[in-house]
Protein backbone atom coordinates (compact mmCIF):
# COMPACT_ATOMS: atom_id res chain seq x y z
CA UNK A 1 0.00 0.00 0.00
CA UNK A 2 1.33 3.36 -0.93
CA UNK A 3 1.44 5.75 1.93
CA UNK A 4 3.27 8.95 2.51
CA UNK A 5 6.06 8.44 4.99
CA UNK A 6 6.06 10.91 7.78
CA UNK A 7 9.29 12.65 6.81
CA UNK A 8 8.29 13.43 3.25
CA UNK A 9 7.98 17.17 2.83
CA UNK A 10 4.37 18.22 2.55
CA UNK A 11 3.14 18.61 -1.00
CA UNK A 12 2.23 22.14 -1.87
CA UNK A 13 -0.69 21.36 -4.12
CA UNK A 14 -3.99 22.81 -3.04
CA UNK A 15 -6.97 20.68 -3.63
CA UNK A 16 -8.94 23.03 -5.76
CA UNK A 17 -12.09 21.75 -7.32
CA UNK A 18 -11.47 19.55 -10.30
CA UNK A 19 -7.82 19.11 -9.49
CA UNK A 20 -6.62 15.55 -9.20
CA UNK A 21 -5.84 14.81 -5.60
CA UNK A 22 -2.10 14.64 -5.01
CA UNK A 23 -2.13 11.30 -3.28
CA UNK A 24 -4.23 8.40 -4.33
CA UNK A 25 -4.72 5.22 -2.40
CA UNK A 26 -3.73 2.22 -4.38
CA UNK A 27 -5.68 -0.89 -3.45
CA UNK A 28 -3.72 -3.45 -1.55
CA UNK A 29 -2.12 -6.07 -3.66
CA UNK A 30 -0.46 -7.75 -0.72
CA UNK A 31 -2.85 -10.26 0.73
CA UNK A 32 -2.51 -9.34 4.35
CA UNK A 33 -5.63 -10.15 6.28
CA UNK A 34 -7.84 -7.12 6.52
CA UNK A 35 -10.49 -6.38 9.06
CA UNK A 36 -12.28 -3.94 6.79
CA UNK A 37 -12.17 -4.11 3.04
CA UNK A 38 -14.15 -1.76 0.86
CA UNK A 39 -13.95 -1.76 -2.92
CA UNK A 40 -15.64 0.74 -5.23
CA UNK A 41 -17.85 1.69 -2.34
CA UNK A 42 -20.50 4.09 -3.57
CA UNK A 43 -23.34 5.73 -1.73
CA UNK A 44 -25.82 8.03 -3.41
CA UNK A 45 -28.68 9.98 -1.97
CA UNK A 46 -30.77 10.85 -5.01
CA UNK A 47 -28.44 12.65 -7.40
CA UNK A 48 -25.87 13.37 -4.70
CA UNK A 49 -22.93 11.03 -4.68
CA UNK A 50 -21.64 11.02 -1.13
CA UNK A 51 -19.16 8.16 -1.41
CA UNK A 52 -17.62 7.80 -4.83
CA UNK A 53 -16.04 4.42 -5.59
CA UNK A 54 -14.07 4.47 -2.40
CA UNK A 55 -11.46 1.85 -1.55
CA UNK A 56 -10.45 1.25 2.03
CA UNK A 57 -8.51 -1.35 3.96
CA UNK A 58 -8.07 -1.51 7.69
CA UNK A 59 -5.81 -4.16 9.18
CA UNK A 60 -6.61 -5.99 12.39
CA UNK A 61 -5.64 -3.88 15.38
CA UNK A 62 -4.95 -0.82 13.28
CA UNK A 63 -5.96 2.63 14.50
CA UNK A 64 -7.13 4.71 11.56
CA UNK A 65 -8.29 8.29 11.71
CA UNK A 66 -10.53 9.73 9.04
CA UNK A 67 -10.37 13.47 8.41
CA UNK A 68 -12.41 15.54 6.07
CA UNK A 69 -14.29 18.77 5.77
CA UNK A 70 -17.96 18.74 6.61
CA UNK A 71 -19.91 17.18 3.81
CA UNK A 72 -16.98 15.10 2.65
CA UNK A 73 -18.77 11.86 3.49
CA UNK A 74 -16.99 10.95 6.75
CA UNK A 75 -20.12 10.10 8.66
CA UNK A 76 -21.70 8.36 5.67
CA UNK A 77 -18.67 6.09 5.43
CA UNK A 78 -18.83 5.32 9.13
CA UNK A 79 -22.56 4.59 8.93
CA UNK A 80 -21.96 2.27 5.99
CA UNK A 81 -19.29 0.41 7.98
CA UNK A 82 -21.62 0.22 10.96
CA UNK A 83 -24.31 -1.27 8.77
CA UNK A 84 -26.72 1.56 9.52
CA UNK A 85 -27.05 2.60 5.89
CA UNK A 86 -27.20 0.41 2.83
CA UNK A 87 -24.55 1.13 0.23
CA UNK A 88 -25.57 1.89 -3.34
CA UNK A 89 -22.89 -0.20 -5.03
CA UNK A 90 -19.50 -1.74 -4.46
CA UNK A 91 -18.37 -4.34 -1.98
CA UNK A 92 -17.81 -4.01 1.70
CA UNK A 93 -16.38 -6.60 4.07
CA UNK A 94 -16.65 -5.81 7.74
CA UNK A 95 -16.43 -8.06 10.79
CA UNK A 96 -19.64 -9.10 12.45
CA UNK A 97 -18.43 -7.86 15.83
CA UNK A 98 -18.69 -4.11 15.49
CA UNK A 99 -19.46 -1.41 17.98
CA UNK A 100 -19.68 2.34 17.79
CA UNK A 101 -19.43 5.40 19.95
CA UNK A 102 -21.10 8.51 18.61
CA UNK A 103 -20.65 12.19 19.28
CA UNK A 104 -23.56 12.08 21.71
CA UNK A 105 -23.49 9.13 24.14
CA UNK A 106 -26.88 7.73 23.00
CA UNK A 107 -27.52 6.03 26.33
CA UNK A 108 -31.06 4.93 27.08
CA UNK A 109 -32.11 7.51 29.69
CA UNK A 110 -34.43 4.98 31.37
CA UNK A 111 -31.73 2.41 32.01
CA UNK A 112 -29.09 2.61 34.71
CA UNK A 113 -25.46 2.82 33.59
CA UNK A 114 -24.75 -0.89 33.89
CA UNK A 115 -27.93 -1.85 32.04
CA UNK A 116 -26.95 0.47 29.24
CA UNK A 117 -23.61 -1.31 29.00
CA UNK A 118 -25.20 -4.73 28.52
CA UNK A 119 -28.06 -3.46 26.37
CA UNK A 120 -29.18 -6.16 23.96
CA UNK A 121 -26.57 -8.66 25.14
CA UNK A 122 -27.63 -12.16 25.98
CA UNK A 123 -24.84 -13.20 28.32
CA UNK A 124 -24.35 -14.92 31.64
CA UNK A 125 -23.84 -12.66 34.64
CA UNK A 126 -24.51 -9.44 32.75
CA UNK A 127 -24.04 -7.37 35.86
CA UNK A 128 -20.52 -8.64 36.48
CA UNK A 129 -19.58 -8.11 32.86
CA UNK A 130 -20.99 -4.59 32.89
CA UNK A 131 -19.12 -3.75 36.06
CA UNK A 132 -15.88 -5.04 34.60
CA UNK A 133 -16.34 -2.85 31.54
CA UNK A 134 -17.30 0.14 33.68
CA UNK A 135 -14.24 -0.40 35.86
CA UNK A 136 -12.09 -0.34 32.74
CA UNK A 137 -13.32 3.14 31.92
CA UNK A 138 -12.99 4.21 35.55
CA UNK A 139 -16.69 4.28 36.33
CA UNK A 140 -17.18 1.27 38.60
CA UNK A 141 -18.69 3.53 41.25
CA UNK A 142 -21.34 4.85 38.83
CA UNK A 143 -22.88 1.49 37.82
CA UNK A 144 -26.28 2.42 39.22
CA UNK A 145 -26.37 6.00 38.01
CA UNK A 146 -29.11 7.24 35.70
CA UNK A 147 -27.63 8.66 32.48
CA UNK A 148 -29.13 12.07 33.25
CA UNK A 149 -26.90 12.33 36.32
CA UNK A 150 -23.69 11.64 34.41
CA UNK A 151 -21.41 14.38 33.15
CA UNK A 152 -20.66 14.54 29.43
CA UNK A 153 -17.34 12.77 29.89
CA UNK A 154 -18.82 10.10 32.15
CA UNK A 155 -21.69 9.43 29.74
CA UNK A 156 -19.22 9.07 26.89
CA UNK A 157 -17.18 6.62 28.98
CA UNK A 158 -20.30 4.54 29.63
CA UNK A 159 -20.88 4.55 25.87
CA UNK A 160 -17.30 3.36 25.45
CA UNK A 161 -17.83 0.60 28.01
CA UNK A 162 -20.99 -0.41 26.14
CA UNK A 163 -18.95 -0.73 22.95
CA UNK A 164 -16.06 -2.61 24.57
CA UNK A 165 -18.16 -5.16 26.44
CA UNK A 166 -19.10 -6.54 23.03
CA UNK A 167 -15.41 -7.27 22.31
CA UNK A 168 -15.60 -5.67 18.87
CA UNK A 169 -13.16 -6.45 16.12
CA UNK A 170 -13.98 -3.08 14.62
CA UNK A 171 -14.58 -0.06 16.83
CA UNK A 172 -16.18 2.91 15.07
CA UNK A 173 -15.76 6.28 16.72
CA UNK A 174 -17.82 9.13 15.25
CA UNK A 175 -16.32 12.32 16.67
CA UNK A 176 -16.73 10.93 20.18
CA UNK A 177 -14.74 13.68 21.85
CA UNK A 178 -16.11 16.65 19.92
CA UNK A 179 -18.64 17.69 22.56
CA UNK A 180 -16.27 17.37 25.50
CA UNK A 181 -14.27 20.11 27.17
CA UNK A 182 -10.55 20.31 26.48
CA UNK A 183 -9.39 18.69 29.72
CA UNK A 184 -11.87 15.82 29.50
CA UNK A 185 -10.87 15.31 25.90
CA UNK A 186 -7.21 14.84 26.88
CA UNK A 187 -8.21 12.23 29.44
CA UNK A 188 -10.43 10.49 26.90
CA UNK A 189 -7.54 10.36 24.43
CA UNK A 190 -5.40 8.62 27.02
CA UNK A 191 -8.22 6.26 27.90
CA UNK A 192 -8.99 5.30 24.33
CA UNK A 193 -5.33 4.53 23.63
CA UNK A 194 -5.07 2.43 26.79
CA UNK A 195 -8.21 0.48 25.90
CA UNK A 196 -7.09 0.04 22.32
CA UNK A 197 -3.74 -1.40 23.49
CA UNK A 198 -5.58 -3.73 25.85
CA UNK A 199 -8.24 -5.03 23.46
CA UNK A 200 -6.62 -4.42 20.07
CA UNK A 201 -9.70 -3.80 17.93
CA UNK A 202 -9.35 -2.10 14.59
CA UNK A 203 -10.41 1.48 15.14
CA UNK A 204 -11.85 3.97 12.70
CA UNK A 205 -11.96 7.39 14.29
CA UNK A 206 -13.92 10.00 12.40
CA UNK A 207 -12.83 13.44 13.49
CA UNK A 208 -12.42 16.99 12.29
CA UNK A 209 -9.59 17.61 14.75
CA UNK A 210 -6.26 17.23 12.95
CA UNK A 211 -4.26 17.16 16.19
CA UNK A 212 -6.44 14.41 17.60
CA UNK A 213 -5.93 12.34 14.45
CA UNK A 214 -2.15 12.73 14.48
CA UNK A 215 -1.95 12.15 18.21
CA UNK A 216 -3.87 8.86 18.17
CA UNK A 217 -3.80 7.10 14.84
CA UNK A 218 -1.45 4.78 13.00
CA UNK A 219 -2.79 6.12 9.76
CA UNK A 220 -4.67 9.26 8.85
CA UNK A 221 -6.97 9.26 5.86
CA UNK A 222 -8.29 12.41 4.27
CA UNK A 223 -11.66 12.16 2.63
CA UNK A 224 -12.78 14.60 0.01
CA UNK A 225 -15.82 14.45 -2.23
CA UNK A 226 -16.42 10.84 -1.29
CA UNK A 227 -12.92 9.62 -2.04
CA UNK A 228 -9.89 9.05 0.08
CA UNK A 229 -7.45 11.58 -1.29
CA UNK A 230 -4.54 10.84 0.99
CA UNK A 231 -3.37 8.18 3.32
CA UNK A 232 -0.62 9.21 5.70
CA UNK A 233 1.13 6.77 8.00
CA UNK A 234 2.14 8.20 11.35
CA UNK A 235 5.25 6.34 12.33
CA UNK A 236 6.11 8.48 15.33
CA UNK A 237 6.17 6.25 18.41
CA UNK A 238 3.64 6.83 21.16
CA UNK A 239 3.46 8.75 23.44
CA UNK A 240 3.39 11.52 20.91
CA UNK A 241 3.94 15.14 21.62
CA UNK A 242 2.40 17.97 19.68
CA UNK A 243 5.65 19.84 20.33
CA UNK A 244 7.75 17.61 18.12
CA UNK A 245 8.67 18.93 14.67
CA UNK A 246 7.52 15.72 12.98
CA UNK A 247 4.10 16.17 14.51
CA UNK A 248 4.01 19.74 13.32
CA UNK A 249 4.97 18.75 9.81
CA UNK A 250 2.23 16.15 9.45
CA UNK A 251 -0.22 18.53 10.96
CA UNK A 252 0.67 21.26 8.47
CA UNK A 253 0.46 18.78 5.64
CA UNK A 254 -2.97 17.58 6.71
CA UNK A 255 -4.29 21.07 7.20
CA UNK A 256 -3.18 21.91 3.72
CA UNK A 257 -4.92 18.87 2.33
CA UNK A 258 -8.03 20.01 4.12
CA UNK A 259 -7.74 23.37 2.43
CA UNK A 260 -6.59 25.37 5.42
CA UNK A 261 -3.64 27.63 4.59
CA UNK A 262 -1.40 28.25 7.54
CA UNK A 263 1.43 30.75 7.61
CA UNK A 264 4.82 29.23 7.11
CA UNK A 265 6.12 28.94 10.62
CA UNK A 266 9.82 29.24 11.34
CA UNK A 267 11.61 26.24 12.87
CA UNK A 268 10.99 25.27 15.60
CA UNK A 269 7.35 25.41 14.81
CA UNK A 270 4.98 27.34 17.02
CA UNK A 271 2.64 25.46 19.38
CA UNK A 272 -0.19 23.61 17.72
CA UNK A 273 -3.40 25.26 18.63
CA UNK A 274 -3.84 28.87 19.53
CA UNK A 275 -2.19 29.34 22.90
CA UNK A 276 -4.58 28.83 25.75
CA UNK A 277 -4.32 31.49 28.41
CA UNK A 278 -4.30 29.20 31.36
CA UNK A 279 -1.39 28.50 33.72
CA UNK A 280 -0.50 25.60 31.51
CA UNK A 281 -0.72 24.98 27.83
CA UNK A 282 -2.61 21.98 26.48
CA UNK A 283 -0.05 21.42 23.76
CA UNK A 284 2.41 20.47 26.48
CA UNK A 285 0.40 17.39 27.16
CA UNK A 286 1.59 14.25 25.56
CA UNK A 287 -0.14 10.96 25.25
CA UNK B 1 -17.09 29.33 59.15
CA UNK B 2 -16.87 25.93 60.81
CA UNK B 3 -16.72 27.64 64.17
CA UNK B 4 -19.91 29.51 63.43
CA UNK B 5 -21.94 26.55 62.18
CA UNK B 6 -22.75 24.96 65.56
CA UNK B 7 -23.90 28.33 66.81
CA UNK B 8 -26.19 28.65 63.79
CA UNK B 9 -27.58 25.15 64.23
CA UNK B 10 -28.32 25.83 67.90
CA UNK B 11 -31.12 28.19 66.95
CA UNK B 12 -33.78 28.96 69.55
CA UNK B 13 -36.34 26.13 70.03
CA UNK B 14 -39.14 28.40 68.83
CA UNK B 15 -37.72 28.48 65.32
CA UNK B 16 -39.17 25.10 64.25
CA UNK B 17 -42.67 25.89 65.37
CA UNK B 18 -42.32 29.20 63.55
CA UNK B 19 -41.55 27.36 60.30
CA UNK B 20 -44.60 25.11 60.66
CA UNK B 21 -46.71 28.13 61.40
CA UNK B 22 -45.48 29.71 58.22
CA UNK B 23 -46.64 26.77 56.09
CA UNK B 24 -49.97 26.48 57.90
CA UNK B 25 -50.93 30.11 57.61
CA UNK B 26 -51.40 30.10 53.81
CA UNK B 27 -53.40 26.85 54.10
CA UNK B 28 -55.74 28.49 56.60
CA UNK B 29 -56.05 31.50 54.37
CA UNK B 30 -56.93 29.30 51.44
CA UNK B 31 -59.54 27.41 53.49
CA UNK B 32 -61.33 30.58 54.54
CA UNK B 33 -63.19 30.98 51.23
CA UNK B 34 -64.73 27.50 51.06
CA UNK B 35 -65.47 27.55 54.80
CA UNK B 36 -67.37 30.81 54.52
CA UNK B 37 -69.33 29.33 51.60
CA UNK B 38 -70.20 26.27 53.69
CA UNK B 39 -71.39 28.42 56.58
CA UNK B 40 -73.58 30.55 54.27
CA UNK B 41 -74.94 27.33 52.70
CA UNK B 42 -75.74 25.89 56.14
CA UNK B 43 -77.44 29.11 57.29
CA UNK B 44 -79.46 29.26 54.05
CA UNK B 45 -80.64 25.69 54.59
CA UNK B 46 -81.47 26.18 58.28
CA UNK B 47 -83.45 29.36 57.59
CA UNK B 48 -85.35 27.68 54.77
CA UNK B 49 -83.99 29.96 52.03
CA UNK B 50 -82.50 26.85 50.40
CA UNK B 51 -85.11 24.05 50.50
CA UNK B 52 -83.89 20.47 50.86
CA UNK B 53 -85.34 19.33 47.55
CA UNK B 54 -83.01 21.86 45.82
CA UNK B 55 -79.92 21.19 47.89
CA UNK B 56 -79.48 19.49 51.26
CA UNK B 57 -77.62 21.21 54.08
CA UNK B 58 -73.91 20.44 54.54
CA UNK B 59 -74.60 18.97 57.98
CA UNK B 60 -77.27 16.70 56.47
CA UNK B 61 -74.85 15.62 53.73
CA UNK B 62 -72.25 14.58 56.28
CA UNK B 63 -74.82 12.65 58.29
CA UNK B 64 -75.96 10.85 55.12
CA UNK B 65 -72.38 10.08 54.18
CA UNK B 66 -71.86 8.54 57.61
CA UNK B 67 -75.04 6.46 57.26
CA UNK B 68 -74.19 5.22 53.77
CA UNK B 69 -70.75 4.18 54.91
CA UNK B 70 -71.99 2.59 58.13
CA UNK B 71 -74.66 0.56 56.37
CA UNK B 72 -72.09 -0.70 53.84
CA UNK B 73 -74.24 0.60 50.99
CA UNK B 74 -71.56 3.03 49.83
CA UNK B 75 -68.81 0.44 50.00
CA UNK B 76 -70.63 -2.19 47.97
CA UNK B 77 -71.72 0.29 45.29
CA UNK B 78 -68.25 1.81 44.96
CA UNK B 79 -66.89 -1.71 44.61
CA UNK B 80 -69.27 -2.50 41.76
CA UNK B 81 -68.34 0.73 39.97
CA UNK B 82 -64.66 0.13 40.57
CA UNK B 83 -64.96 -3.30 39.04
CA UNK B 84 -66.63 -1.89 35.92
CA UNK B 85 -63.99 0.81 35.58
CA UNK B 86 -61.12 -1.64 35.99
CA UNK B 87 -62.54 -4.07 33.43
CA UNK B 88 -63.16 -1.27 30.96
CA UNK B 89 -59.68 0.13 31.49
CA UNK B 90 -58.06 -3.27 31.06
CA UNK B 91 -59.77 -3.56 27.67
CA UNK B 92 -58.86 -0.04 26.58
CA UNK B 93 -55.28 -0.41 27.79
CA UNK B 94 -54.82 -3.50 25.65
CA UNK B 95 -56.61 -2.02 22.69
CA UNK B 96 -55.02 1.42 22.91
CA UNK B 97 -51.51 0.02 23.27
CA UNK B 98 -51.93 -2.43 20.41
CA UNK B 99 -53.36 0.20 18.06
CA UNK B 100 -50.71 2.78 19.03
CA UNK B 101 -47.93 0.27 18.36
CA UNK B 102 -49.41 -0.59 14.97
CA UNK B 103 -49.82 3.05 14.00
CA UNK B 104 -46.60 4.23 15.62
CA UNK B 105 -44.21 1.65 14.27
CA UNK B 106 -45.20 1.17 10.65
CA UNK B 107 -46.17 3.49 7.85
CA UNK B 108 -48.93 1.15 6.63
CA UNK B 109 -50.20 0.80 10.18
CA UNK B 110 -50.42 4.55 10.52
CA UNK B 111 -52.46 4.79 7.32
CA UNK B 112 -54.76 1.97 8.36
CA UNK B 113 -55.30 2.96 11.99
CA UNK B 114 -54.59 6.61 12.65
CA UNK B 115 -57.19 8.35 10.48
CA UNK B 116 -59.87 5.95 11.69
CA UNK B 117 -58.96 6.61 15.30
CA UNK B 118 -58.82 10.37 14.76
CA UNK B 119 -62.32 10.19 13.29
CA UNK B 120 -63.75 7.91 15.96
CA UNK B 121 -62.36 9.95 18.83
CA UNK B 122 -64.50 12.93 17.85
CA UNK B 123 -67.70 10.87 18.11
CA UNK B 124 -69.74 12.06 21.06
CA UNK B 125 -69.54 9.25 23.56
CA UNK B 126 -72.98 9.91 25.00
CA UNK B 127 -74.50 9.78 21.53
CA UNK B 128 -73.28 6.23 21.21
CA UNK B 129 -75.13 5.02 24.31
CA UNK B 130 -78.43 4.24 22.50
CA UNK B 131 -76.59 2.54 19.65
CA UNK B 132 -74.57 0.39 22.03
CA UNK B 133 -77.79 -0.58 23.83
CA UNK B 134 -79.32 -1.63 20.51
CA UNK B 135 -76.25 -3.65 19.61
CA UNK B 136 -75.28 -5.18 22.91
CA UNK B 137 -78.41 -4.97 25.03
CA UNK B 138 -78.67 -3.48 28.47
CA UNK B 139 -76.39 -5.87 30.30
CA UNK B 140 -72.94 -5.58 31.77
CA UNK B 141 -71.27 -5.88 28.37
CA UNK B 142 -72.62 -2.55 27.13
CA UNK B 143 -71.48 -0.75 30.27
CA UNK B 144 -67.95 -2.06 30.02
CA UNK B 145 -67.80 -1.57 26.25
CA UNK B 146 -68.78 2.08 26.65
CA UNK B 147 -66.15 2.68 29.33
CA UNK B 148 -63.55 0.95 27.17
CA UNK B 149 -64.58 2.97 24.13
CA UNK B 150 -64.31 6.27 25.94
CA UNK B 151 -60.94 5.53 27.53
CA UNK B 152 -59.15 4.00 24.54
CA UNK B 153 -58.56 7.28 22.73
CA UNK B 154 -56.50 9.17 25.31
CA UNK B 155 -54.24 6.15 25.72
CA UNK B 156 -53.94 5.61 21.97
CA UNK B 157 -53.24 9.26 21.16
CA UNK B 158 -50.58 9.83 23.79
CA UNK B 159 -48.81 6.53 23.26
CA UNK B 160 -48.83 7.06 19.50
CA UNK B 161 -47.30 10.52 19.78
CA UNK B 162 -44.88 9.21 22.40
CA UNK B 163 -43.67 6.51 20.03
CA UNK B 164 -43.32 9.03 17.21
CA UNK B 165 -41.39 11.36 19.48
CA UNK B 166 -38.65 8.89 20.38
CA UNK B 167 -35.14 10.04 19.49
CA UNK B 168 -34.29 8.17 16.30
CA UNK B 169 -30.64 8.22 17.37
CA UNK B 170 -31.50 5.96 20.30
CA UNK B 171 -33.33 3.56 18.01
CA UNK B 172 -30.32 3.56 15.71
CA UNK B 173 -27.95 2.85 18.60
CA UNK B 174 -30.19 0.02 19.77
CA UNK B 175 -30.22 -1.48 16.28
CA UNK B 176 -26.45 -1.24 16.09
CA UNK B 177 -26.09 -2.99 19.43
CA UNK B 178 -28.05 -5.93 18.13
CA UNK B 179 -31.49 -5.51 19.66
CA UNK B 180 -34.14 -7.59 17.95
CA UNK B 181 -37.41 -5.95 17.00
CA UNK B 182 -39.34 -7.19 20.07
CA UNK B 183 -36.40 -6.17 22.28
CA UNK B 184 -36.42 -2.75 20.64
CA UNK B 185 -40.09 -2.34 21.55
CA UNK B 186 -39.59 -3.47 25.15
CA UNK B 187 -36.30 -1.74 25.93
CA UNK B 188 -36.46 1.41 23.84
CA UNK B 189 -39.83 2.27 22.35
CA UNK B 190 -42.22 1.61 25.22
CA UNK B 191 -40.02 3.13 27.97
CA UNK B 192 -39.38 6.14 25.73
CA UNK B 193 -43.09 6.65 25.11
CA UNK B 194 -44.04 6.07 28.74
CA UNK B 195 -43.95 9.71 29.95
CA UNK B 196 -46.37 10.69 27.20
CA UNK B 197 -48.53 7.62 27.78
CA UNK B 198 -48.94 8.33 31.49
CA UNK B 199 -50.56 11.66 30.60
CA UNK B 200 -53.04 9.67 28.54
CA UNK B 201 -53.61 7.23 31.37
CA UNK B 202 -54.48 10.12 33.66
CA UNK B 203 -57.01 11.40 31.11
CA UNK B 204 -58.46 7.93 30.69
CA UNK B 205 -58.96 7.44 34.40
CA UNK B 206 -60.78 10.77 34.61
CA UNK B 207 -62.96 9.87 31.63
CA UNK B 208 -63.74 6.44 33.10
CA UNK B 209 -65.34 7.98 36.21
CA UNK B 210 -67.29 10.41 34.07
CA UNK B 211 -68.56 7.65 31.83
CA UNK B 212 -69.78 5.72 34.89
CA UNK B 213 -72.52 8.29 35.50
CA UNK B 214 -73.92 7.77 32.03
CA UNK B 215 -73.30 4.04 31.85
CA UNK B 216 -74.83 3.19 35.20
CA UNK B 217 -78.12 4.74 34.19
CA UNK B 218 -78.64 1.75 31.93
CA UNK B 219 -80.56 -0.87 33.84
CA UNK B 220 -78.17 -0.85 36.76
CA UNK B 221 -78.95 -2.30 40.18
CA UNK B 222 -75.72 -1.25 41.81
CA UNK B 223 -72.90 1.24 41.40
CA UNK B 224 -72.34 4.90 42.06
CA UNK B 225 -74.32 5.95 39.00
CA UNK B 226 -77.20 3.76 40.14
CA UNK B 227 -77.06 5.38 43.57
CA UNK B 228 -77.30 8.85 42.02
CA UNK B 229 -80.18 7.92 39.74
CA UNK B 230 -82.03 6.27 42.56
CA UNK B 231 -81.51 9.32 44.75
CA UNK B 232 -82.88 11.54 41.99
CA UNK B 233 -86.09 9.48 41.92
CA UNK B 234 -86.53 9.99 45.65
CA UNK B 235 -85.34 13.61 45.54
CA UNK B 236 -82.54 12.81 47.97
CA UNK B 237 -80.24 15.75 47.18
CA UNK B 238 -78.05 14.78 50.13
CA UNK B 239 -77.30 11.36 48.57
CA UNK B 240 -76.58 12.97 45.20
CA UNK B 241 -74.06 15.36 46.74
CA UNK B 242 -72.47 12.52 48.70
CA UNK B 243 -72.06 10.55 45.49
CA UNK B 244 -70.53 13.57 43.75
CA UNK B 245 -68.14 13.88 46.68
CA UNK B 246 -67.18 10.24 46.35
CA UNK B 247 -66.60 10.73 42.60
CA UNK B 248 -64.21 13.58 43.25
CA UNK B 249 -62.41 11.56 45.93
CA UNK B 250 -62.05 8.64 43.54
CA UNK B 251 -60.74 11.02 40.89
CA UNK B 252 -58.22 12.33 43.39
CA UNK B 253 -57.21 8.82 44.39
CA UNK B 254 -56.63 7.70 40.80
CA UNK B 255 -54.58 10.82 40.18
CA UNK B 256 -52.43 9.95 43.18
CA UNK B 257 -52.10 6.45 41.79
CA UNK B 258 -50.80 7.73 38.47
CA UNK B 259 -48.43 10.05 40.31
CA UNK B 260 -47.09 7.07 42.24
CA UNK B 261 -46.63 5.14 39.00
CA UNK B 262 -44.84 8.13 37.49
CA UNK B 263 -42.60 8.43 40.50
CA UNK B 264 -41.58 4.82 40.20
CA UNK B 265 -41.50 4.34 36.44
CA UNK B 266 -40.03 7.70 35.52
CA UNK B 267 -37.37 7.73 38.21
CA UNK B 268 -34.80 8.21 35.45
CA UNK B 269 -36.10 11.63 34.50
CA UNK B 270 -34.01 14.52 35.80
CA UNK B 271 -36.99 16.06 37.60
CA UNK B 272 -37.43 12.95 39.72
CA UNK B 273 -33.78 12.39 40.46
CA UNK B 274 -32.76 13.45 43.91
CA UNK B 275 -29.05 13.26 44.53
Amino acid sequence: MQTIPLDLPGTKVRNDAGLRPPVQVVPTTVTTDTQVRARQLTKRFGDNTILDQLDLDIRPGEFVALLGRSGSGKTTLLRALAGLDRITSGTLDVPQARAAVFQEPRLMPWKRAWRNVTLGLNIDQPRERANQALAEVGLAHRENAWPATLSGGEAQRVALARALVREPKLLLLDEPFAALDALTRIRMHQLILALWREHRPSVLLVTHDVDEAVLLADRVLVLEKGRIVSDIAITQPRPRSAERPEFQRVRAQLLQLLGVEIEAAPEPVAPVSTPVHTPFNFSNFSI
Amino acid sequence: MSVLTPALNASPPGARRWAIGKTITPLVKRAIGPLVLLVIWEIASRTGVLPERILAAPSQIFVTLGELIASGEMGSNVLVSLQRVCTGLAVSLTLGTALALIAGLTRQGEMAVDSTMQMARTLPFLGLVPLFILWFGIGEFTKIALIAFATTFPMYLTLYSGIRGIDSKLVEAARLFGLSYPQLIVHVILPGALPSFLVGLRYSLGVSWLSLVAVEQINATAGLGYLINNARDFMRTDVIVVCLLVYSLLGLATDLLVRAIEHYALAWRPTFIKD
